[in-house]
């Protein structure tokens, strides 16, 4: 007869499948790779769900440095110290966390290797890997080219060079940022960034320009971007739709030029917001489709492609869900209830979910977009009547408001993520 | 067998009891003790569910509350409102 032994912690109960007596002893493992909003929050999601899982997060840098409120850093509105975490306050949690980069998956076997050869056998997997750049996908934009024309779409060492160059341009200069087609991180992020850049333009260097060349017709919040760029910048912001030609094909970086179909713009800060697809270790475990991105099931955000490995945040096909820190933390939360649940055997209810995410058009003036989502043949869809974005019409104490929030939310979230 | 049978139906009520409702998890995103965003953890559950029906109904003031609570309908409300009032 099978034995079994049940562990019954402060939350869910895991029951312990017995292959062998070794492993009878030993508490069911969760590797998390990635720690970023997602990778963080499912790992403190797992621990307090049930102590007694044995989590392990694996992330090769000391410090995060957070893409929210970046746009902030790069226009001097903001310290990068604010941006910062480490990861001793979740170590001290009990969560074992290995600084380390994940260079294999082997899911048949259930095993991670690290770049030092260590393996670490998994019961779950769960994969946060955030985005890698796609170099070369945009002509002429390589990882040299963006030493000379940041993207500053990793927050970093990036975000900084982009705001030295701010600093360093003469009052009088042209501002080119290139927004890239969908899917990418942080879907209205161009023109937070945009607005925040025009806003340090009209307050330090008024007679410079910006211009913001897109591959896309239609943007996340874009009447209300639009109306407070009529508001604020209306000389200093120019913004060139696919239709209009603003799609960039090559980009110059000895010269600084952004090509396009219709001619070509020079200019003395530019920032390339490349094509992205889900971080290298998706594609390595085999999870990331030819998309680039990853395809899952909405109630677990199992794989799609292999069984036993979870994707959540900004490499997963969450549906509806945008690619923000806000739905990596939503997401995360509900797949690592998912996963404990099933490590005990049960089967995970229906989830819903929730998405808010804050942008600033100027440091007091916030403008918001949310939604609540479900699975619906098999995607995470739009509850229809919920969600929308913030009023066009709604007065300047609205926009104050909706700033103050969002620098609460990033507080608050980056809290539990972190500390 | 018996005896297997009566310790999984024993962790299935725990896990039940456990479980956070559809929805309640995402919360926490915004209401973790930072003001202005009011504590949810703890509070009475009739006072959740009392602004969840204002926000919904469109006669509370709001910013996103008006947006987000439309998404729950009132059984669904009601849960995660015990859910949050249960949290430490």
């Amino acid at each position: 007869m099978k034995s079994r032994r049940q562990l019954i912690g402060g939350g869910i109960a895991v029951l312990l499948a017995a292959p062998s007596l070794a492993r009878a002893r030993t508490a069911p493992r969760v590797v998390v790779i990635g720690g970023g909003f997602g990778g963080a929050s499912a790992a403190r999601t797992l621990h307090r769900a049930e102590p007694r899982l044995d989590v392990v997060l694996v992330e090769p840098n000391a410090t995060f440095t957070a893409c929210p409120f970046s746009n902030e850093v790069i226009t001097g509105l903001r310290d990068i110290a604010d941006q910062r975490f480490n990861y001793q306050p979740i170590a001290a949690d009990g969560i074992r966390v290995v600084q380390a980069e994940a260079t294999a998956v082997d899911a048949a076997a259930r095993r991670v290797t690290l770049g030092d050869g260590t393996v670490l056998p998994y019961d779950r997997l769960i994969l946060s890997p955030g985005i890698d750049i796609i170099w070369g996908a945009l002509p002429g934009y390589d990882e040299a080219a963006s030493e000379r024309m940041p993207h500053a779409w990793k927050a970093g060492e990036q975000t900084l060079l982009l705001r030295r160059q701010l600093e360093a341009m003469p009052d009088g200069g042209v501002v080119v940022i290139s927004a890239p087609a969908n899917p990418y991180r942080c879907p209205p992020g161009p023109y937070e960034r945009a607005s925040l850049i025009a806003y340090y333009l009209k307050t330090h260097k008024p007679r410079s320009k910006l211009l913001l060349l897109d591959a896309k017709d239609a943007f996340s919040k874009q009447k209300l971007f639009q109306n407070a760029w009529a508001q604020l910048y209306p000389d200093l912001l120019e913004w060139v739709s696919l239709s209009d030609g603003g799609k960039v094909i090559r980009v110059d970086p000895t010269t600084n030029a952004f090509e396009t179909d219709f001619g070509t713009h020079k200019a003395d800060v530019g920032n390339v917001i490349p094509p992205q697809r889900a971080g290298r270790i998706a594609a390595l475990a085999g999870v990331a489709d030819r998309t680039g991105w990853c395809p899952i099931d909405p109630v677990t955000f199992e794989s799609r492609l292999i069984p036993g490995i979870h994707v959540i945040g900004d490499a997963a096909i969450a549906g509806a869900m945008p690619k923000s820190a806000f739905a990596a933390n939503a997401q995360a939360k509900v797949c690592a209830y998912a996963v404990a649940q099933l490590l005990a055997g049960e089967t995970p209810e229906q989830p819903r979910l929730i998405n808010t995410c804050y942008s600033l058009a100027a440091p007091d003036y916030g403008i918001s977009v949310a939604g609540v989502y479900r699975p619906a043949n098999g995607q995470l869809t739009d509850i229809a009547g919920a969600g929308g974005t913030s009023p066009i019409d709604a007065p300047l104490e609205q926009r104050a408001q909706e700033a103050e929030y969002a620098n609460a939310w990033f507080k608050t979230i980056t809290r539990e993520a972190f500390l | 067998m018996i005896c297997f049978a009566a310790s999984r139906v024993a962790a299935l009520a725990i896990i039940v009891a456990a479980a956070p409702p559809p929805g309640a998890t995402s919360c926490s995103g915004c209401h973790g003790g930072v003001a202005p965003f009011p504590v949810l953890q703890g509070r009475s559950a009739a006072d959740i569910v009392t602004a969840l029906d204002a926000f919904r109904a469109g006669t509370k003031p709001a910013t996103v509350m008006n947006r987000i609570a439309k998404g729950f309908t009132p059984e669904e409300t009601v849960a995660i409102a015990n859910w949050l009032a249960a949290q430490k």
